[in-house]
């Protein structure tokens, strides 16, 4: 009993940060999608280039963890302002199948460049020694790594729900969430909104990658192979929603966690066949606003 | 969308160059015969992105996960000749597409009852079910070892699949005649019409009264038969199948190869493959890396510039030929 009980507490804590890691990459791309209706299908390349930043700068050029973390936030956010005022902006009135071909393509691009860089190995992470080790917290011991991943995610998501909910910014993106036109009307620079927010949501996926380039591997497959994780956690926790998907994404998480730990023979069949059951049960998500 | 679509108002009567891809694969199988296993696969995709076509260039359901069906195909064929012990091609065939029609009908009633990104998400959490299935069911797919063994008796107890791949080419391109002209017909008739409304304004489709539902499922059904009989056609002419049949990129490969030659014109499915599979052929295994980044180079400029891919360059060039006196 003792010993099933330590197996769900850590199941449930490694679920916990692969589940927090999912949302901070997601989060930006049910933003773009519920904002924009734009299906930004390359959005794993902007993880996989914070990714990509981090392990690079802290192993090659001996930058320091945290700062490493804050240059994978703002240059992949930099590098998505360029990208969608080059390319992305002009897609947003284009059809459904040419957005979804158009970072399909982004996808092979960023592939190919990944690979030409860094060949097909693994980035290792190398952790600074104060983030090494366990951490003791109710007589259990729990790596410290991923407890820093779920306070420091956790301060993030905080962070962002304050920005949405209580700042002039955010009552914009909800405006223009729930009605562009109207919200266009009224005086809303939705423009500068779009590439604003674009901005904000790549600069938290890079944030993600190089958070979770530990629990998810950094190698140039990395925006075809999770995919589907990333439309998973935005499909069934609703476009345009921030609640929906971290509920979603901590779910997917733990479950994702406890399939691997319990019945490893199924592989990630049970989180396919459960994505397929919500999403014909609710087809707009579990928090979606659209029908 | 393009003038050259087709539909209810169009001549359906067969043009004079609509032979041309006929005898340009006549032609190449008596000029070309050490490239006549590289032919019999791009013959094969032709059919896969026919199938595709039809859903969507001419119905508009967007899918990623149309590797599903071919996968399955694929599979099915493989096993009952390598695990069943059944050798004739005809039978392995009609297994194959009626996998695939099944399959298509089983998913297509669910999926087609959603929308945008929620049926993307479907179709794709569908194939990855069926990856899953295939990777993990060792004892009668191999796993990720694939799947080899496989054995294909002479057709019709005559014709045997020779190491040159003769016979294979020519099967195949019969299987794709066949596939063709069943899609051929399917588009110029009204069922292929009203594909086309539903694509354009479904609302209004819904307005005149017509069964949106039950068209979409019947043409994604049609679909994923052709889907099937291409899956079983490739495990044939390979004799293996590997899990990459139901793998993301080569869904998105499909989709490449049918872009490239234009969506929604029948001929973009001929066009699309020929290029993508022989420029495959002379470039990928040198240069993957330039590889991969040309086809993803080469997808954005088709979006950003020439949405009609080759075939409507092609058009418009002749459109403004014409206009010169």
């Amino acid at each position: 009993m003792e010993a099933f009980f330590a197996s769900l507490v850590s199941v449930a804590f490694h679920g916990a940060a692969l589940g927090m890691i999912l949302y901070v990459i997601s989060v930006g791309l049910s933003v773009t999608m519920g904002l924009m209706g734009f299906a930004n299908l390359a959005h794993g390349v902007f993880a996989m280039a914070g990714g990509y930043v981090l392990t690079t700068t802290i192993s090659r050029f001996g930058v320091p963890f945290p700062l490493a973390l804050a240059l994978a936030f703002v240059s992949v956010a930099a590098a998505s302002v360029v990208l969608e005022r080059l390319l992305y902006s002009r897609l947003y009135t284009a059809s459904d199948l040419e957005q979804v071909l158009f970072t399909i393509g982004l996808i092979f691009i960023a592939v190919a460049v990944a690979r030409f860089i860094y060949g097909t190995l693994q980035q290792p992470v190398v952790l600074p020694d104060y983030l090494k080790g366990q951490f003791a917290l109710l007589g259990r011991d729990f790596p410290a790594y991923r407890v820093f991943i779920i306070a420091f995610s956790a301060v993030m998501v905080g962070l962002l729900w304050f920005g949405v909910e209580r700042t002039r910014w955010g009552a914009m993106v909800r405006a223009t969430v729930d009605n562009r036109a109207m919200a266009q009307s009224v005086g809303i620079d939705t423009k500068r909104l779009f590439t604003l927010t674009f901005a904000l949501g790549s600069g938290l996926a890079g944030l993600g990658g190089g958070l979770g380039a530990e629990i998810i591997a950094i190698q140039p497959t990395y925006p075809f192979e999770n995919l589907v994780y990333f439309l998973v956690v935005v499909a069934v926790g609703g476009l345009g929603s921030l609640r929906g998907p971290f509920v979603a994404a901590l779910l997917i998480g733990i479950a994702d966690t406890a399939c691997k730990y319990w019945l490893p023979q199924y592989g990630a069949f049970p989180i396919y066949v459960a994505t397929i059951a919500i999403l014909l049960w609710r087809p707009a998500g579990l928090f979606g606003r659209r029908a | 969308m393009s003038a050259h679509a087709g539909g209810y108002s169009a001549d359906p009567r067969i043009r004079w160059i609509e032979s041309l891809p006929w005898i340009v694969a006549i032609a190449a199988f008596f000029a070309l015969p050490e490239y006549l296993s590289l032919g019999a696969r791009i013959l094969i995709y032709i059919l896969y992105a026919l199938s595709l076509d039809l859903i969507v260039g001419y119905a508009g359901i967007i899918t990623l996960g149309h590797s599903a069906y071919f996968g399955l195909g694929a599979y099915v064929a493989g096993i009952l000749a390598a695990k069943a012990g059944v050798g004739d091609p005809m039978v392995q065939l009609a297994a194959a597409a009626a996998a695939g029609a099944l399959l298509g009908i089983g998913t297509g009633a669910i999926i087609l009852r959603t929308k945008a990104l929620t049926l993307l998400m479907l179709t794709l959490a569908i194939t990855s079910v069926l990856l899953e299935i295939a990777n993990k069911a060792t004892a009668l797919t191999g796993g990720a070892d694939g799947l080899s063994g496989v054995v294909v008796a002479p057709i019709f107890g005559l014709f045997r699949f020779d190491i040159f791949g003769k016979t294979a080419y020519l099967y195949c391109l019969l299987a794709l005649l066949l596939g063709w002209w069943l899609v051929r017909k399917m588009i110029y008739s009204p069922f292929g019409t009203s594909l086309t409304g539903v694509r354009e304004n479904s609302l209004r489709m819904h307005a005149i009264g017509a069964p949106v539902y039950w068209r979409l499922v019947l043409v994604y059904t049609l679909s994923a038969t052709i889907a099937g009989v291409a899956g079983g056609l490739i495990t044939q002419t390979n004799q293996f199948v590997g899990l990459n049949v139901f793998s993301f990129e080569s869904a998105g490969e499909l989709l490449v190869m049918l872009i490239l030659g234009g969506v929604g014109r029948i001929y973009g499915a001929f066009v699309g493959p020929v290029v993508y599979l022989i420029a495959q052929d002379l470039l990928a295994k040198q240069f993957p890396e330039y590889w991969y980044f040309g086809i993803g180079t080469m997808l954005v400029l088709v979006v950003m510039f020439a949405r009609g891919g080759i075939l409507g360059i092609l058009d418009s060039i002749l459109v403004k030929l014409r206009r010169r006196p």
